[in-house]
């Protein structure tokens, strides 16, 4: 039991920045970011308490944490009603910083808006590969998709970001 | 917009925000979280979880209260950002007299749990002394464990330790903040403290009222709109007895 904690604040501790930042590029906006990553380790937390030790030993934190967020993600932007999309700068942080600094929040605002316009198939794909910096199996892991789907959806994806998108898509 | 995936690769490198793990692990229940509030009794340091408030205290620092709360309850404390205008709320409402905020006592005996539990019954303003608790608790002789239940009590002024007193007037210890501290809180309640301390010198314990045939202990409310002439000073349950009253059902100076 005291184990279990252990390694829980431990887990918090690695993958909290990790998985806000794919909260963020998911759901588009910080808001929704901090709820995908607060309520996926609550979620770990449920789920590591009922683990036999030896599975909470053999785990792939990372792996598991993100197919939990994206599923918890998928909740929030599958939910009816308007999306929050941040166009710029959102809630201040405690610290405001230097303004190159609100700068760089402005962008990264615009880059998770970007994100949010793609369809969910290509979105989910893109962030775990380029944004989260999962090999492509770690994503197809996660995703329970084939390789191949994940690599061209990627591209897809990534075209669509870079503007030379000339394919039709819909969903 | 055009996206890099240089873009993306920024994206995925921002922090999550300040408090994010604090409010994770108290969500988890592995950490309390606490604020220091602004009181009728002063500024008090009050910690919190899921399961209800879990400590005060009426230290000097934050510093102070997180080592009282290390030692105390053995969980990380965790300073909360902004507390909630509901949770001052509460806060006032409690030390008012109203009973709205839940309480976590996990970490403490079954005994030392009756005793504050007990203790939180005795309403605003009134008090009630040390075999009062032991003997409605069940355990009728462990008066001197009452007492050490109360003292260390991980939640002062709100799990009212302050309203039990000793029954021979002296005011009693209090590890809120020593005798003076409980007279003061005992005071703002409305409790006649240099008046209850004479009739308990004098060897009064209970004023019965002849109107209705019912004694009570001093701070009872249901005595309180009797006409003086009408009350009894009585010294004991006996006394009582003989003079034909019965003991209040609200306040309970007898067993029933």
């Amino acid at each position: 039991m005291d184990g279990v904690e252990h390694v829980f604040e431990r887990m918090v501790h690695d993958h909290q920045d990790r998985l806000y930042a794919l909260g963020y590029a998911l759901t588009g906006n910080r808001h929704d970011a901090e709820e995908v990553a607060q309520d996926t380790l609550l979620r770990a937390y449920r789920a590591l308490v009922r683990y036999p030790p030896e599975r909470v030993r053999e785990l792939k934190q990372r792996a598991w944490l993100h197919r939990i967020a994206v599923n918890v993600a998928r909740n929030r932007y599958r939910r009816p009603g308007p999306r929050m999309v941040e166009l710029n700068g959102s809630e201040q942080d405690a610290a405001p910083g230097p303004e190159t600094r609100a700068l760089q929040r402005i962008e990264l605002d615009g880059v998770a808006a970007a994100l949010a316009c793609l369809p969910e198939r290509y979105r989910e794909a893109v962030v775990l590969r380029c944004v989260q910096d999962l090999s492509y199996a770690e994503a197809a892991e996660v995703l329970g998709q084939p390789v191949g789907t994940v690599k061209s959806n990627v591209h897809r994806g990534l075209r669509i970001l870079r503007g030379e998108n000339n394919e039709r898509f819909d969903s | 917009m055009s996206v890099s995936t240089a873009d993306l690769k920024r994206l995925g490198e921002v922090k999550a925000p300040a408090g994010l793990a604090q409010r994770v692990l108290a969500g988890a229940g592995l950490a309390d979280e606490y604020a220091r509030f602004d009181t009728v009794i002063g500024a008090v340091f009050v910690a919190w979880n899921r399961s209800g408030v879990s400590a005060a205290a009426r230290s000097n620092s934050a510093h102070e209260f997180e080592e009282y709360f290390r030692a105390e309850v053995g969980r990380r404390p965790l300073r909360a950002g902004t507390p909630s205008p509901e949770m001052a709320q509460r806060i006032t409402d409690e030390l008012s007299g109203k009973r709205t905020l839940r309480f976590d006592l996990r970490g403490l005996t079954e005994f030392e749990q009756a005793v504050l539990h007990k203790a939180r019954e005795i309403p605003y303003g009134q008090v009630r002394p040390y075999s009062w608790v032991a003997r409605e608790i069940g355990h009728p002789s462990a008066v001197r464990a009452v007492g050490t239940a109360l003292a260390n009590n991980p939640i002062p002024y709100f799990i009212p330790c302050h309203r039990v007193v000793r029954a021979d007037g002296v005011i009693g210890n209090y590890g809120g903040g020593g005798p003076e501290a409980k007279k003061a809180i005992l005071t703002l309640e409305g409790v006649r403290v240099q008046w209850l301390a004479d009739l308990a010198r004098a060897g009064v314990r209970y004023q019965g009222v002849k109107t209705t045939g019912v004694y009570c202990y001093p701070t009872c409310h249901h005595g309180r709109r009797a006409l003086e002439r009408n009350v009894v000073l009585l010294h004991d349950a006996e006394e009582a007895k003989a003079a034909g009253f019965r003991p209040c059902k609200s306040c309970r100076p007898m067993a029933a």
